[in-house]
């Protein structure tokens, strides 16, 4: 009896040391080399906006070391059509993600905020349930000056809002700020 | 040898003599250890009047002995008695050999505490707390005892807390397997499921070499139940059920136990809670769903046997919507709002953010003992944990993990113990282990930990020793050696800023890609850990411990390999290749006084930590989603010092009192500021009512004061809010205000069929419904801690 039990004990070690072993070359893959890319990085913004003269002036954000860079002036009193486009530019060719946001509309909303406080700014495009989504947007100018441009990207806020981002809730996939400067011509 | 209270008596082999009642059978009553005579061993026939009783050379005779199978009984002071059967065919000089000595019977048989070791400083939680506690967690049953809090993100992710320490610097001992389950995150609970274990103690030190050299802050020993050998065939089941959170529990375990020596026990349960309720609001998505099950079964005599546990915990754990943000921003707006921003009704479904871990935990060990020596134990093991977090991601990734790991452990320590000699307990044995982490590919999201090979062999030996009838010292020492292989990618620009292509320029692989490089970090650690430790008994219940503990660490792969935004916590976390190892001295004394009127303890510690790792706020940084903070792991040298009290008073036959208070401070010697993180002075009353004569009635009410900690490191900052176009406070250190909670808990017993009985309790906690928030709660900045439960609990015993 005494000699069976250690035998069994043998028996249930060595069946435990195969089972490992077999559980560790199954599962050893060797997938050390395999590069996960970050898939939701959004790096670049890029504010296009253009007047009914064909002026533009362009904001953009380059989280890849290139910051945040305008090009051009608003001029007093003008209407802008705007529209906003989202990069991951880690990816080659880069990718567009603005469309990513455009089909979950209901769950984003862009928040546009001016420390110029004769800038309007209206947000012209919809989603599924007719609230806002901020990426077709119109700026308007008023008197010349200068401050700065805040725009916030908000994942799942409540829709529909009293149009401020600290208040719409959710979470904030971006924000970013532009100094921008309003001439008169 | 403070455990003898009882010695198993154990009898190998037999012998015979021919016709009628004329034979006779003498022998010898031995020492199964040391081999010397037992005097005054009763050696009877059973159903006669014939015995005999051993000598002083421990010699006896049995005399008219008749030709048939008689059963003798071999009894000793203290000894459990044990009968044989023998086969008499001829006069016959026979050997029985006496266990003196107690090891894991005993507990069968004495219903007492078995310290770890004799001069280690340690409470233990009984079979009743566990009880107590069965629909939750390890750490809210732990947190009963004065010392220990729990480091908590939400109600249901409860880790434990030993001195302020925790995570990597705690050994957490499932059935004799060191636990490894991604334990480096803070936001990582313990996966034991506490109904399957009998006690758990807790060593306030590094005192138990025998399952690693880090044990800084301590180690947390969660036992199974040893089983008398009678054949046998029992259980039970609870059932409990919870007005917060409307859940809890379905618990059974089956156990046979066989006079053989073999046993078999089957556990499961099913846990399950929706979304919690805080005084004033719902919790949203803090449901929790588990589901667990332990198997054991083996053989177990004196002179060997062999134990195989296997343990599954399949957990899925919602984290509070709120909790979930983008940066700073959206931070400062959850602390300054007094409601979290996502408030619904009750539900019981888990969305994101949330959290599946699956850990199986197997072991065999088996265990023979050398005549003259002492005991062969050889163990092995081996766990597989998988843990899945999933955050709220755009464009239908939420029900892609944003962390997928994979850990595989296995270990094979063998132990000797030589107990042959008198009033000396040697323990020797050694350790490898090999851990794999996989992390596994497609979640579209940087690894935290990256993929890893680690080896580990480590040797250790401790003596304990009993100069005499009241005291006792004893030594170890342990070193270890670990090695580990990771494969990760670095951003250059990182690499480079870090000087790493400098420092390690051996890591590079030479490939690239985009703007990151492939690094193969390889680093080996020595460490070592020692302790000394010594007891005194007194009169009048008196006990002394004094015990000192060196331990050292070397970094875990998060305090390495951190290099990036942790998403759902909306914070930077950097850690470095260069850390070396943590080493603490602790320092740890204990008087005692267990008496059944008054009994008391005083546990002064201190302890010192050298390179003490900890991840604290050193800078903002702004990114294309805002700002965000970013906390680098540093290395400090650390200070923990504090006392420990409790008191038990009975008031009178029916009345008794339990209090304990916990005071402690930690200090940053290097940058001379408070520890973060630290738990905040509190302290515990409770007055029991309890009738044995009416069905065990017992009633109990209780108070918890947790103090605000005046003592804490102020990482609050600034942050430039552009749409407000102002700086605004960011006050993530300030801890919350002072709390007391009030609970009542009662409970009775009745007959339940013939043998078995049903346990009824009836608790209430947080019976004011007070809204409070915990220092060392993570998700405090977002919500209240929970309002008032009422919970029902029955138990049936079969």
């Amino acid at each position: 009896m005494k000699n069976l039990n250690s035998l069994k004990t043998v028996k249930l070690l060595a069946l435990f040391f195969i089972s490992s072993l077999a559980l560790v070359s199954c599962s050893n893959d060797d997938d050390h080399d395999d590069h996960e890319h970050e898939e939701e990085v959004i790096t670049t913004i890029i504010y296009t906006l253009e007047d009914d003269n064909g002026n533009t002036v362009t904001l953009t954000y380059d989280d890849l070391g290139g910051g945040s860079t305008v090009s051009g002036s608003f001029i007093a009193n003008t209407t802008y059509t705007g529209t906003i486009q989202l990069l991951n530019e880690t990816e080659d060719p880069a990718e567009d993600i603005t469309e990513e946001v455009e089909e979950e509309g209901d769950e984003h909303e862009f928040f546009y905020t001016s420390t110029i406080s004769d800038i309007v700014i209206t947000k012209d495009d919809v989603d599924d349930d007719g609230n806002p989504i901020g990426i077709e947007t119109s700026l308007t100018t008023g008197d010349a000056g200068t401050g700065s441009l805040t725009i916030v990207l908000k994942h799942e806020p409540t829709k529909p809002n009293d149009g401020s981002s600290d208040n719409a809730g959710g979470s904030t996939d971006l924000e970013v700020t532009f100094a921008i400067e309003v001439v008169f011509t | 040898m403070k455990n003898i209270f009882v010695a198993i008596c154990f009898l190998i082999n037999a012998v015979v003599i021919s016709q009628n009642c004329e034979y006779t059978l003498k022998g010898e009553v031995i020492d199964f250890h040391n081999t010397t005579p037992i005097e005054n061993a009763a050696i009877k026939v059973l159903n006669t009047n014939n015995y005999a009783v051993s000598d002083i050379n421990g010699k006896f005779t049995l005399k008219n002995l008749c030709n048939k199978n008689i059963t003798i009984e071999v009894s000793h002071i203290g000894c459990e008695t044990q009968t044989i059967s023998i086969e008499l065919k001829e006069n016959a000089f026979e050997t029985i050999l006496l266990e003196h000595h107690l090891d894991e019977l005993n507990e069968v048989v004495v219903n007492t505490t078995i310290r770890a070791e004799n001069t280690s400083i340690s409470q233990s939680l009984k079979q009743k707390t566990i009880d107590d506690f069965t629909d939750k967690s390890l750490g809210d049953a732990l947190n009963t005892i004065s010392g220990i809090s729990s480091l908590n993100s939400g109600s249901t992710i409860v880790k434990p807390m030993i001195h302020g320490l925790h995570s990597s610097r705690l050994l957490i001992i499932n059935n004799s397997v060191r636990l490894f389950d991604q334990e480096w995150g803070d936001e990582h609970a313990p996966n034991i499921d506490i109904n399957a274990s009998n006690s758990i103690e807790v060593v306030k030190g590094a005192t138990s070499l025998r399952y690693g050299s880090d044990a800084i802050g301590g180690l947390i020993l969660i036992k199974p139940k040893k089983y008398a050998t009678t054949d046998s065939l029992f259980g039970s089941s609870t059932l409990s059920f919870n007005s917060n959170g409307l859940g809890g529990i379905v618990n059974s375990e089956l156990i046979k136990t066989y006079k053989s020596g073999f046993y078999g026990k089957i556990q499961a349960n099913y846990k399950q809670f929706g979304d919690f309720k805080a005084p004033d609001y719902y919790l949203t998505n803090t449901g929790t769903k588990n589901l667990n099950a332990s198997f054991a079964f083996g053989y177990n005599s004196f002179e060997q046997g062999f134990d195989a546990y296997y343990s599954f915990v399949n957990k899925e754990l919602g984290i509070l919507a709120s909790s979930h943000i983008g940066n700073v921003n959206d931070l400062v707006s959850a602390i300054n709002s007094p409601e979290p921003r996502i408030t619904e009704d009750f539900s019981y479904a888990i969305e994101t953010p949330r959290q599946t871990v699956l850990h199986h935990l197997a072991k065999v060990e088996a265990y023979k003992r050398f005549k003259g020596l002492g005991k062969l134990t050889a163990q092995y093991d081996f766990q597989i944990n998988r843990r899945k977090e999933f955050d709220t991601r755009r464009g239908d990734r939420s029900s892609i993990p944003v962390i997928d790991l994979r850990l595989f452990t296995t270990s094979f320590q063998p132990n000797l113990l030589i107990d042959a000699v008198n009033n000396w307990k040697i323990n020797t044995g050694f350790l490898l282990r090999f851990q794999e982490n996989n992390a596994v590919f497609g979640t579209g999201s940087n690894p935290i930990i990256p993929d890893y090979d680690k080896y580990d062999a480590g040797f250790y030996a401790t003596a304990e020793h009993q100069l005499n009838l009241f005291s006792e010292i004893s030594a170890g020492f342990r070193y270890d050696f670990s090695k580990i292989e990771a494969s990760k990618w670095y951003e250059i620009e990182d690499w480079e800023n870090n000087n790493y292509d400098q420092l390690f320029p051996e890591f590079e692989s030479g490939t690239t890609e985009n703007s990151d490089i492939l690094t193969f970090p390889e680093f080996t650690f020595q460490t070592y850990s020692a302790n000394l430790g010594y007891t005194k008994h007194y009169q009048n219940d008196f006990e002394l411990f004094f015990n000192y503990g060196l331990a050292s660490r070397m970094p875990n792969p998060s305090e390495l390999f951190s290099d990036g935004l942790h998403h759902s916590t909306a914070r930077i976390e950097i850690g470095k290749l260069t850390f070396t190892k943590e080493t603490a001295h602790k320092f740890i004394g204990s008087l005692q006084r267990k008496h059944q009127n008054f009994g008391f303890s005083i546990s002064p510690y201190f302890n010192y930590i050298k390179n003490y790792l900890q991840l604290v706020p050193v800078d903002i940084e702004t990114t294309i989603r805002g700002t965000f903070p970013v906390w680098e792991y540093q290395q400090d040298d650390a200070r923990i010092y504090g006392v420990d009290v409790d008191i038990d008073k009975k008031i009178s036959s029916k009345f008794s009192y339990n209090g304990s208070i916990s005071l402690l401070q930690g200090d940053n010697l290097t940058d001379d500021v408070a520890l973060i993180h630290m738990p905040s002075s509190n302290f515990i009353n409770k007055i029991t009512y309890y009738n044995k004569d009416l069905n065990q009635l017992t009633i109990s009410l209780n108070q918890k004061t947790v103090l605000h900690k005046e003592n804490y490191p102020d990482y609050n900052f600034y942050t430039y809010n552009a749409t407000i176009d102002d700086y605004v406070y960011v006050d993530i250190s300030t801890p919350p205000s002072t709390y007391s909670l009030f609970g009542f808990n009662s409970s009775a017993s009745f007959k339940a069929f013939k043998t078995g009985n049903l346990k009824i309790e009836f608790n209430i906690e947080n019976f004011f419904n007070t809204s409070y928030r915990e220092y060392l709660n993570r998700l405090r900045y977002f919500a209240d801690e929970l309002g008032r439960n009422f919970n029902l609990k029955i138990k049936l015993n079969y």
